[in-house]
């Protein structure tokens, strides 16, 4: 589904990722940790054309992020072919980032009806059963700001998958919340992927990693360091990086 | 409530026999009282000043108050106002929007427009309008190189009127481009991203993201610039435009009665200033839904508080009677005062 070959990106000077390759498989959850500065958020950014890479390839199901090729030349994608791309996969911020001048509802089926132009009635019903999903049935009228932190995020999670993303992507999905909220957010996301979703998670939920996640990506410096199966590389990993932070969070 | 000790778990209190309210008696503020008194007296000694003047006809001011021409004058300030801050409101949006665009030749476009109509004077504007006809005597549009064209009379188009718009309206935009862009870059980065995330146009994100945002920064500031265009429009009067202060002028130069004529003019000036200050509250009031968790009083409920709650918070009133609050701002009313319960 995601492809990544040798991906490099820099702002100015500054060298945030020195060749990252990687594969994840459809219906694959892989989650990426590391310490903060290690270029796991930006990675993610990348794939969804929020940041532009400089170096390398990558691909989402097949296609070229960013970029059309034809014979060998390379072709800037105009940024309706972007936006096009980017309405097929979800992503979830740490900050939630939902649109606090709409109810929970409204900011559910603002996409379908604005960008797939869906019609509105059936969005709404499609919304509410999203919504349902994630626990907040009763909350459809809601604002944001009468949200507990948890609460928008499930609203959040829900507004991602109004799309019908083929692929979503959590950057660091638990980390602005109240510990007591963390668990109903990782519930979701581990329905999600129970259904066969696949998944990039960026976090520091080891817990999460260990017992949702099909792969694990240990990041640091722009570098993948060490990747594996989750409970190999938590348990025995082998580098002596993956080793010291382990340490420092476990 | 009596012998807390610290470091002792208190007991805490059965669920049904709460403590009950305090009542204690509030702090008195007899300076309040002192201050009141002594602005009164200066209030009195001016209205009096003003009132016994020898030489300031009353009578005059009440006589030419709803004077048909003064009527008609102040419908003209208020039609400059109301259509120099449409243009002054549209055209600082699309500028604002420009000097915030990816494409170089529309962020320089935009900036020299600001440099230029903010960097001189509205006066020396509308006197430049008024008198384009002496450099540009005949319009022109057209398409080049072919017949189909249309010409019209530079005077003829250029009324006083359309002079004092032009040269107000494209003034107003430039400040109030510096005002929406103002707005929009209060608008959090992660919104944008979040509305590109779900693959939305730049013109979507704008429109149905950013903009609804930025309304609440850019609402207050306009509010202050509409008030003070209604005073601006004076500055009309240089291209002849029959607005409140020209026909003003004109009577009292007729029968010298100069700050009888003032009076009122400086009349409609603060009523209609008063009814935009009104206006703007309520404006504010609608886009800070979803900003803020309760909505902060109307003038109309703020007097009622006053004249017969004057000790209620508006927290209460809002909570409880004066409007149809929701079940959320009820349920956390409730909860607010549980808590905060029985220390208060």
């Amino acid at each position: 589904m995601v492809r990544a070959e040798a991906v490099h990106k820099s702002f100015g000077r500054n060298e945030v990722l020195r060749g990252i390759t990687l594969e994840v498989a459809p219906r694959d959850v892989m989650c990426i940790i590391g310490p903060s500065g290690s270029g796991k958020s930006t990675f993610l950014r990348c794939i969804n054309h929020l940041e532009k890479i400089d170096g390398g390839r990558l691909w989402v199901d097949g296609e070229l992020v960013g970029y059309r090729q034809q014979g060998d030349r390379l072709y800037e994608l105009r940024d309706r072919e972007v936006c096009r791309k980017r309405a097929e996969i979800g992503m979830v911020f740490q900050s939630f980032n939902l649109f606090p001048h709409m109810t929970a509802i409204e900011n559910v089926i603002e996409a379908p009806v604005r960008v797939k132009k869906e019609n509105a009635g059936v969005a709404r019903e499609r919304g509410r059963k999203l919504l349902d999903r994630v626990g907040l049935g009763d909350r459809l009228d809601a604002h944001p700001r009468q949200l507990s932190g948890g609460q928008q995020q499930r609203v959040a999670i829900a507004r991602a998958l109004a799309m019908q993303p083929k692929l979503m992507l959590f950057d660091e999905p638990t980390s602005a919340l109240d510990p007591e909220l963390v668990g109903e957010v990782l519930d979701v996301m581990r329905g999600l992927a129970e259904e066969g979703m696949t998944m990039i998670v960026v976090t520091h939920e080891m817990g999460f990693a260990r017992e949702v996640g099909d792969a694990l990506v240990f990041m640091d410096g722009g570098v993948i360091v060490e990747a594996g199966p989750p409970r190999e590389v938590l348990a025995n990993p082998r580098e002596e990086r993956t080793r010291a932070f382990l340490s420092k969070v476990l | 409530m009596a012998d807390l000790t610290v470091g002792q778990p208190v007991p805490a209190p059965a669920a049904r026999e709460r403590p009950e309210a305090i009542r204690a008696i509030p702090v008195r503020h007899p300076w309040r009282w002192v201050a009141a008194v002594v602005v009164l007296a200066i209030f009195a000694a001016v209205v009096y000043i003003f009132a016994s003047a020898p030489d300031l006809k009353w009578p005059v001011v009440s006589q030419y108050l709803f004077n048909d021409r003064i009527m008609s004058a102040v419908l003209v300030t208020l039609a400059l106002t109301v259509i120099a801050m449409l243009i002054g409101v549209g055209l600082g949006l699309l500028m604002a929007i420009m000097r915030l665009s990816v494409n170089p030749v529309m962020r320089s476009v935009a900036w020299f427009y600001i440099w230029f109509f903010r960097g001189t004077p509205v006066l020396v504007q509308l006197w430049f309008w008024f008198n384009i006809a002496i450099v540009l005597p005949k319009l022109t549009i057209g398409i080049p190189f072919t017949s189909i064209q249309w010409v019209g009379i530079t005077n003829q188009i250029d009324t006083p009127f359309m002079a004092a718009i032009l040269g107000l309206g494209l003034n107003e935009a430039a400040y109030m481009a510096e005002i929406v862009r103002a707005g929009l870059i209060s608008v959090e980065m992660g919104q944008t991203e979040a509305a590109q995330a779900l693959g939305m146009t730049r013109t979507q994100v704008m429109r149905r993201v950013v903009i609804p945002q930025a309304m609440r920064v850019i609402i207050p500031p306009t509010g202050n610039e509409t008030i003070s265009m209604l005073k601006t429009s004076s500055l009309a009067y240089i291209c002849t435009v029959g607005e409140l202060f020209f026909i003003e002028k004109e009577i009292s130069d007729a029968n010298f009665r100069i700050v009888e004529l003032l009076i009122v003019a400086s009349i409609w000036y603060l009523l209609l200033t008063s009814i935009l200050t009104f206006g703007q509250y309520y404006l504010e009031r609608y886009f800070a839904r979803g900003s803020v968790r309760a909505l902060p009083e109307t003038p109309v409920q703020r007097l009622r508080r006053l004249l017969f709650h004057f000790h209620t918070t508006p927290e209460e009133i809002l909570g409880a009677s004066e409007r149809k609050a929701t079940a959320e701002e009820i349920l956390a009313n409730v909860e607010r005062r549980r808590r905060s319960g029985p220390l208060r």
